[in-house]
C-alpha cells in the first residue's frame, strides 16, 4: 500500500516550467507569402544555430528564443534586408559561433586546409604502391 | 617492424586518453558571451509592462551613472533567487532596471509581489527581440552599463550572494 501511494505521488509532479506562457511570435511558425523570401529565410535560418538547444538550427529548434529568432530572420527579409546582413548583425551579437557556414578566420584554417593535406596523403599512397607495382 | 612502429598503437591510445582526460576536468565552456562588452547598449524603446512602474529605454541607461540591467522573466526559476541579491544591490545604492523577457503583466506583478521588487524600471520584451540585440543567450543574465550607456561587463545566469563583489568591482570601475 505503501508502495502504491510513493508511486502515486510520481503522478502528481509537475515539470518544472521553463518556457513562458506567451504565444509563440507571429511569423515564428509561419511562411512568408513571398516563396522567394521564404526561400531566402528557410536558407539562413538553418545556417544559424540555436542559442538554447546548441546542436541544432534554428530552423529545427523548438525552442522559444529559436522561435523569436525566426520571427527576427522573417521580419527583416521581408523588410528588404540581405541575409548576410542579417547573419553579421547577429555575429556582431553572439561571435561567429552562431553562424553554421564556416568562416575565414585562423581558427577555421584547418577545416580548409584538411581536404587538401588528405588528397596530398592520398597522392603519395598512390605513387609509393605504383612504384612498388613496377619494381 | 622497427620497435618505434610497433609502439604506435600505444604512444596514440596514450594520447588519446590523455586528451580525454584533459577535457573531462575542464569541460568546455558552453555559456555564449555577448561579444557587444566594451559596445554601447544597441538603441532600444520597451514599453511598460508593470502600471505605475516606468519603462526602459536605451536612454535611460547613459544618464551618467552605472546602471545594472537584468534580463530576467517572471516564468524563470532561478529569477526567484537572484531577485533577493539584486534587492541586496539596490540597498547598497545599485541602479537596478529589469528586461522582462515574455511576460504577462498578471504574471510579473505576482512574481514582484512574492519574492520583492529591486527594479526601478521594468521593459516588457515580449518576443525577446531586445534580449537578442543584447546578445543574451537566456535569463537570467545582466549587464553592467555605465553612466555613457557602454556595456562593461556580462553576467551569465544569476547573480549570486557569492557574485555581489565582482559585480561591484566592475560597477565601481563603470563609473
Amino acid at each position: 500500500m505503501k508502495r502504491l501511494l510513493l508511486l502515486a505521488t510520481l503522478f502528481l509532479a509537475q515539470p518544472l516550467l521553463a518556457d513562458s506562457n506567451l504565444p509563440p511570435a507571429y511569423w515564428s511558425e509561419r511562411q512568408l507569402p513571398d516563396p522567394r523570401q521564404e526561400a531566402e529565410a528557410q536558407a539562413l535560418m538553418e545556417q544559424l544555430r540555436c542559442l538554447v538547444c546548441q546542436g541544432q538550427s534554428i530552423a529545427d529548434s523548438d525552442a522559444e528564443l529559436a522561435g523569436d529568432m525566426r520571427d527576427l530572420v522573417r521580419r527583416r527579409i521581408a523588410a528588404g534586408e540581405k541575409p548576410d546582413a542579417i547573419r553579421a548583425w547577429l555575429i556582431q551579437r553572439y561571435g561567429t559561433w552562431i553562424s553554421y557556414k564556416p568562416t575565414d578566420e585562423p581558427a577555421a584554417w584547418p577545416l580548409w586546409l584538411a581536404p587538401i593535406a588528405l588528397l596530398l596523403v592520398g597522392g603519395w599512397l598512390i605513387r609509393r604502391r605504383i612504384t612498388v607495382r613496377r619494381s | 617492424m622497427s620497435r618505434a612502429v610497433r609502439f604506435a598503437p600505444l604512444a596514440l591510445l596514450l594520447a588519446i586518453i590523455a586528451a580525454l582526460v584533459w577535457r573531462l576536468a575542464t569541460p568546455t565552456d558552453t555559456n555564449v558571451h555577448s561579444t557587444l562588452e566594451g559596445k554601447p547598449v544597441p538603441a532600444f524603446d520597451l514599453p511598460a509592462i508593470i502600471p505605475g512602474k516606468p519603462a526602459l529605454s536605451s536612454a535611460h541607461l547613459a544618464t551618467g551613472q552605472p546602471h545594472l540591467v537584468n534580463v530576467f522573466a517572471s516564468w524563470c526559476v532561478p529569477c526567484i533567487t537572484e531577485v533577493k541579491v539584486l534587492q541586496a544591490l539596490k540597498q547598497r545604492g545599485v541602479h537596478v532596471d529589469g528586461i522582462a523577457v515574455r511576460d504577462r503583466t498578471a504574471d510579473l506583478a505576482d512574481f514582484l509581489a512574492r519574492n520583492g521588487d529591486p527594479y526601478e524600471r521594468i521593459g516588457s520584451d515580449a518576443q525577446s527581440q531586445v534580449q537578442i540585440s543584447l546578445g543574451s543567450s537566456g535569463v537570467p543574465e545582466s549587464f553592467v552599463v555605465d553612466g555613457k550607456g557602454v556595456i562593461r561587463y556580462q553576467q551569465i545566469g544569476p547573480i549570486e550572494a557569492s557574485d555581489i563583489p565582482t559585480i561591484l568591482s566592475q560597477l565601481g570601475r563603470a563609473r
